[in-house]
């Protein structure tokens, strides 16, 4: 039998089932550190296990390791089939894949031991960032030299917002990691104040635009229609919000730091494209709920086709409330305030999250040429992840918009009317409650590993022919 | 604006966030060919991917259309109201530093009338105050309890307030001085001079001073060190020096702890309390009534 014939699932395979462990870490992690801000003495006075070190652990393992497997395995799938090719390059393929998760086994060890660069989502030191930086080419020598040999002249709008992502993302992490070694577990960064700032929030939010929405708008491009079993609402749209959203984003980091030392030149600019982008977002949204026309009724019967859905649904939400949060006077209530926090929960827990499960339940079952052990638990997941990301979110709206709002309160005297303490004292039931919410989708997230567990045990590993091109 | 060392650098941002708005409604111009058709199905675009994947090629939805030339508008307008092209600062000339500077002169002024009245009084009949005390307590708990405690008790190695042990003085004056200059203390480590034997004799006899001694026969040789090194700033009977901040060791009130262990570690290392200077932060008046807070606090003991 000629391999080349044969899609290369094995790679797809080991990153889908990376997917749900790294998943299940990462949001432990964020359980655990939800925990410590109820009970603070759950740090147990052991420098690995405080807040400061483990913080940073949760969100590389849930946005790295568990988005970046989702979006490894969902791309290698994606670009096979629609280019109608093997994945290109077997070997440089499985070389991302041992590559990427030592990458995250080493943050697992180097995070906790306090060895971090101090940049937010960036905090992995030198050695690991270059192991990073060689990771991340091969993929794009993967994904590309598939691209290159596609059978079809047409590229399907996947993979426009695959490559985007690929591309964009490797500038940004060079860029924003360009640092001067002092030794192999330090090294400083090679900007300086403001300009080190908005270098860090230049990566920062389009770590959220091209790895967070433009990787994951290429899930919802494939699995929404595959499910859904109906053609992409609007080619035309998807052109438009592609290139208004891939160069709208770029512009608008700055919005992480009004009102700082940032000049105010800079701080318009980012608020005014921050703005500009809320029509791009929708774009995705629309074209992901408006492609369900004529297929309402699955919804009622399809767990998978809800997870799918909703995602869309708290994808428009949350690109929304950011627009919202960008404008300053907004901002001057919500920045530094737990509103942020629910905010990028409501997109990493509603979109991320739900659209990489729905993706999964569609893609696991295909690779072992096998049928999902439980649709029902598969409802039942549906309905934890809901209710977990409902208490999460709600909690935290009210938490922030509070903690905002004693902030600034002032007395006639022209004293602070809370101290800090006091506003910290305020948050306390509200952390608890977004405790429950982040316990609720964990455990949801064990019952997909049982599901999962059961519908491949025993199975064999599928052998997909190539599929020719229709025309 | 000085955030441009040349006109090069401020054309350099002009023209790439004008291209920007531009690139966006071009875009949308060039792909809104079609307009909304009231019957029949909508066409494909006549490609398959992977079996089964199509896609209709629906023209862009009105609504969706106007927000975003909305939003496309009101960039530009802002663009030209507030800075944000280049070295352009706007036609309405805002900057955050002067909306900063204004807010703070207009509460200045506001506050002003009631703290000069503040700071005529004296910090004696200031203290029965009940509404000044509730300004300096919301002070207190603003700038100093994130050290000292919500309650001014102190904690390890920041001082408590309320016990009448002053480590530079409680007069007025000094309390004043204290919080508009701040202090900083300097107890040396001894380690490396006296080895770990010597932290060990020294360290037991600081301990005698106020307690029964454990290991006695250290004491002898702990008194020497203790005349020879110790005496300068803690003075023969282990008393302190305010002049210099030097604690009073025989009080049995402990800024690092008093356990034999805790005595010997700041021996060994040394200490450095540092209180920060609020001079910036906090007015002449505000300084004056946490002043008379402190001195309210001292009242319940004796």
């Amino acid at each position: 039998m000629n391999t080349s014939e044969m899609y290369n699932y094995k790679v797809v395979r080991q990153f889908a089932i990376m997917t749900i462990v790294w998943g299940i870490v990462g949001m432990l992690v964020g359980v655990f550190i939800a925990s410590q801000l109820v009970w603070p003495v759950l740090n147990f006075d052991i420098a690995w296990l405080t807040f400061g070190r483990l913080r940073p652990l949760h969100t590389n393992a849930v946005v790295f390791a568990f988005g970046g497997s989702a979006l490894f395995a969902t791309s290698y799938y994606v670009v096979q089939r629609t280019c109608h090719v093997r994945l290109a390059f077997d070997r440089l393929a499985s070389f991302t894949f041992w590559g990427w998760n030592l990458v995250i086994v080493l943050a697992a060890i180097t995070l906790p031991m306090g060895l971090t660069s101090t940049k937010e989502y960036a905090e992995l030191e030198w050695p690991i960032d270059i192991l990073i930086t060689v990771v991340w080419v091969a993929y794009a020598v993967v994904f590309f030299g598939t691209i290159m040999r596609r059978r079809m002249k047409h590229i399907y709008v996947a993979n426009w917002f695959f490559g985007a992502f690929i591309l964009t993302v490797a500038i940004l992490h060079i860029f924003n990691n360009l640092a001067i070694p002092v030794g192999l577990f330090k090294s400083y960064s090679v900007y300086a104040g403001v300009q080190d700032a908005m270098v860090q929030w230049w990566y920062g939010h389009n770590a959220v635009g091209f790895f967070l929405t433009a990787g994951f708008l290429g899930i919802m491009y494939y699995f929404i229609p595959k499910q859904a079993n109906r053609p992409v609402y609007s080619y035309r749209l998807s052109v438009v919000h592609f290139w208004a959203l891939i160069f709208t984003y770029i512009w608008a980091g700055p919005h992480h730091l009004h009102y700082t030392a940032l000049p105010d030149w800079a701080q318009s600019l980012g608020m005014v494209f921050s703005l500009v982008l809320l029509a791009p977002s929708w774009g995705g949204m629309i074209n992901g709920i408006m492609t369900l026309s004529g297929a309402w009724h699955k919804l009622r019967t399809d767990p998978i086709l809800k997870f799918l859905v909703v995602s869309v649904s708290f994808y428009g939400m949350s690109t929304f409330e950011g627009p919202m949060m960008a404008i300053k006077t907004v901002n001057a209530l919500s920045h530094y305030t737990d509103w942020t926090i629910g905010h990028v929960h409501s997109g990493a827990l509603g979109w991320v999250g739900m659209v990489t499960i729905g993706a999964l339940y569609y893609l696991i079952p295909r690779l072992y040429n096998s049928e999902i052990y439980s649709v029902k638990l598969i409802e039942t997941h549906f309905w934890m992840a809901t209710l977990g990301i409902v208490l999460y979110i709600t909690s935290m709206w009210i938490s922030g918009i509070m903690q905002g709002l004693m902030w600034r309160a002032v007395n006639e005297d022209g004293t602070l009317i809370y101290s800090f303490i006091e506003t910290v004292d305020a948050m306390h039931p509200y952390y608890f409650i977004r405790l429950l919410g982040g316990l609720i989708y964990l455990a949801g997230m064990l019952v997909m590993a049982y599901n999962i567990a059961r519908t491949i045990i025993n199975k064999e590993p599928a052998v997909a022919p190539v599929l020719a091109p229709a025309h | 604006m000085s955030d441009f060392t040349s006109e090069f650098w401020s054309w350099f941002i002009i023209i790439p966030s004008v291209l920007g708005l531009l690139y966006c409604v071009i875009l949308l111009m060039r792909t809104n060919t079609v307009k909304e058709q009231k019957d029949g199905e909508v066409e494909t675009m006549g490609h398959v991917w992977d079996e089964d994947l199509e896609e209709l090629n629906n023209p862009l939805p009105r609504w969706w259309l106007m927000m975003f030339y909305i939003t496309i508008v009101f960039g530009a307008v802002y663009l030209v109201l507030y800075p944000g092209l280049g070295s352009f600062a706007g036609i309405l000339n805002w900057s955050s530093v002067d909306r900063y500077e204004q807010e703070v002169k207009e509460t200045e002024t506001l506050v002003a009338p009631l703290y000069a009245e503040y700071l005529a009084t004296p910090v004696d009949d200031l203290k029965n105050n009940v509404s000044a005390m509730s300004t300096a307590k919301r002070l207190f708990a603003n700038n100093c309890a994130i050290c000292h405690g919500a309650d001014a008790a102190g904690y390890t190695g920041f001082p408590n307030l309320t016990d009448h042990d002053w480590l530079y003085g409680g007069d007025e004056e000094t309390v004043k001085a204290t919080i508009l200059n701040g202090r900083r203390a300097a107890m040396p480590a001894w380690g490396a001079g006296l080895g770990q034997k010597g932290v060990s004799e020294v360290s037991e006899y600081v301990y005698s001073l106020t307690r029964e001694s454990v290991n006695k026969h250290y004491l002898p040789a702990g008194k020497q060190r203790y005349m020879a090194m110790c005496v300068a700033c803690h003075g023969p009977e282990g008393k302190g020096n305010m002049a210099m901040g030097a604690p009073n060791l025989a009080d049995n009130i402990w800024l690092y702890g008093g356990s034999l262990r805790a005595i010997a570690e700041s021996v060994d290392k040394g200490r450095a309390g540092n209180m920060p200077a609020f001079g910036n932060q906090l007015t002449v008046s505000q300084i004056h009534l946490l002043t008379a807070y402190l001195s309210s606090l001292q009242k319940t003991v004796n």
